[in-house]
């Protein structure tokens, strides 16, 4: 086809040491993996084959049912939210602040790529009850109401979590919509504007149907991102009070690391993997139906 | 910019709708209003919290129990970043980061434009289905490879140094890597390399000398985005850190409310502020590209 650019020996020197890792690094480990679903023990004590006795555990562990209750619960809210605020900030930048939105852009966007570690511990700080209020104990103080133990409570911490994740995340999603919105025409305003449309009219029926296609990458992304999750619970939380905030992840790192259960923390990875591919498989299907009827 | 600046401030969709000035201009006014106590109120909300933390990171243990909260500290002094750094170990952290960062961003970078090249430029079968095997790689949550990989490391005495978390690193940076790169590569025309071909240079030598220099602005950003990735990293380095010596700057601070009988709130909050000192000077410089290159990382579902 193309003979100039058809080198076998130059492909294998380009393409070789990325494959050669990947495939030692990750591909084999994911086979193995799976392996270890069948097996009881771990790198220390070794393995012993034991069937499907994992998988039903699996099934009946209430922990598990929990777990992956929480983990779907934190991924659909954290979407709804951070796409939402994302795309108010995106509106936010585009018609209201136009060429000023730059600055507030940039510094929005900050907590993007602040370590996750820093903002849990300082989101510790800022909903802590002892030794002292923190700021918004404080704040409720203030305002009349009373201070509440934001982390002695599984309902409060995921509330704090969810906080936390939205404000580390919304600027991300403002920049990436922002971005989506700016490839619509100004002319299709324009014409809108001439036809009528104004305020929330436009946005409803013009800009949104417009940046469609970036939203459902945006929703994509954020359901592979958040189902996930584990840095932001790890370090605010650590899944507690108790177990009540431990997603999935964490509760896969319990059983491996704390528990020295290899066999049976594959299979709750496998459990993971399995959730998230269907999930990503089940939205562009759904997005796939959507286009077409346009 | 863009084709957004029009001439006309604020709310638009009202502003530029061909209706009689006077029953505008007041609605005009509550519109901008609005929108600036939105503003305002937003960047509150984002920066709030980080001046706190500054400003915590200079009080005393006093202060944190007996002051309110929002009290400015009494005091400007670095005694809390010193105490921070030497008795919370922060220098070996930051060099554990360092080391194995950098080290698994070069070879990423290297490997990963490589690998785009051959998989966008060069002409085999099968490339396609290559390219789907390291588009899954970003699928596939990394708790699925960590326990084969704490066991095969184990095996091979690795544990106990900071190889494992190198080798990690680069491995699991490769697949968003390699498929950035090889959309950069797309843009490129083709007959570059085939006159470069022709002219005698082997098609490696014309992947470092023609390929390489045009697309390094898209290696700046696939390293940066990496570079974030990485450094912030908190699963790989929590599993592979076994020792205190191996922390990286992450897993350090972690731990490092256990490592005193009490918490220091003091030097809590000066070792949070150091933690994020690195990050906010890249920012401050990079933050148009930073911002970019995040986002295009995102695109690719």
């Amino acid at each position: 086809m193309n003979p100039l650019l058809g080198d076998r020996r130059a492909t294998l020197i380009l393409i070789g040491p990325a494959l050669l890792i990947y495939s030692v690094v990750m591909l084999v480990p994911i086979i193995v993996s799976f392996g270890y679903t069948l097996t009881s023990g771990n790198a220390i004590t070794g393995f012993t084959f034991s069937g499907l006795e994992n998988y039903q555990r699996l099934v009946t562990d209430t922990r598990v049912r929990d777990a992956l209750l929480l983990t779907v619960r934190y991924a659909v809210l954290m979407t709804v939210l951070q796409v939402g605020f994302g795309y108010l900030l995106s509106l936010l930048y585009v018609f209201v602040l136009r060429r000023w939105s730059s600055a507030v852009r940039t510094l929005v966007f900050f907590p993007v790529v602040l370590p996750t570690v820093a903002v849990a511990l300082l989101f510790q700080q800022m909903f802590a009850i002892a030794p002292q209020n923190g700021l918004v104990n404080t704040a409720l103080e203030a305002i009349g109401l009373s201070s509440v133990d934001w982390f002695g409570d599984g309902g409060t911490a995921f509330l704090v979590i969810i906080v936390m994740d939205v404000w580390r995340s919304m600027g991300f999603y403002g920049v990436l919509l922002y971005a989506g919105l700016l490839d619509i025409p100004e002319e299709v305003f324009e014409s809108a504007r001439i036809d009528g449309a104004s305020g929330f009219g436009l946005v409803r029926r013009i800009v949104l149907p417009l940046s469609l296609p970036v939203l459902i990458s945006s929703l994509i992304f954020s359901v592979n991102g958040t189902l996930k999750v584990f840095d932001s619970i790890l370090a605010l939380t650590n899944g507690g009070p108790g177990t009540s905030t431990s997603p999935l992840t964490i509760y896969m790192f319990d059983t491996s690391f704390r528990f020295g259960q290899y066999g049976y923390g594959s299979t709750v990875a496998f459990l993971l993997t399995i959730v998230s591919l269907l999930v990503t498989v089940f939205i562009f299907r759904a997005n796939r139906r959507d286009l077409t009827k346009d | 910019m863009t084709s957004v600046d029009t001439t006309v401030p604020v709310p638009s969709a009202v502003a530029s709708a061909p209706r009689p000035r006077r029953r505008l201009a007041p609605r005009r006014r509550l519109g901008q209003i609005v929108s600036g106590v939105l503003v305002a109120l937003l960047l509150v909300i984002v920066v709030g919290p980080l001046v706190w933390m500054v400003l915590g990171s200079f009080k005393t243990q006093t202060e944190f129990l007996e002051q309110p909260v929002w009290a400015l500290p009494q005091q400007w002094n670095l005694d809390n970043y010193v105490f921070a750094w030497t008795q919370g170990n922060f220098a070996q952290y930051a060099s554990n980061s360092v080391l194995t960062v950098f080290p698994s961003l070069l070879l990423v970078l290297l490997f990963g434009s490589m690998a785009g090249f051959a998989l966008e430029v060069l002409v085999w079968k099968g490339r396609g289905a290559i390219l789907i095997t390291f588009l899954a790689g970003i699928m596939v949550p990394t708790q699925m490879i960590l326990l084969p990989l704490f066991a095969a490391y184990f095996r091979l005495g690795l544990t106990g140094t900071l190889w494992p978390l190198l080798i990690t690193y680069t491995a699991t940076s490769l697949p968003l890597a390699v498929f950035l790169m090889a959309t950069f590569f797309r843009a490129v025309p083709r007959e570059i390399f085939e006159a470069a071909t022709l002219d005698g240079a082997g098609l490696i030598r014309s992947f470092f000398l023609v390929g390489l220099p045009m697309v390094r602005n898209a290696l700046f950003t696939v390293g940066l985005v990496q570079f974030f990735m990485l450094w912030n990293d908190l699963l790989i380095a929590l599993t592979f850190t076994n020792s205190g010596s191996l922390r990286t700057l992450q897993v350090g601070l972690l731990n490092f409310t256990g490592q005193f009988g009490s918490v220091q709130y003091g030097p809590l909050f000066a070792a949070i502020c150091l933690n994020v000192v690195a990050i906010l000077v890249i920012y401050l410089f990079l933050n148009k590209q930073v911002q970019k290159g995040l986002t295009a990382g995102a695109v690719k579902g």
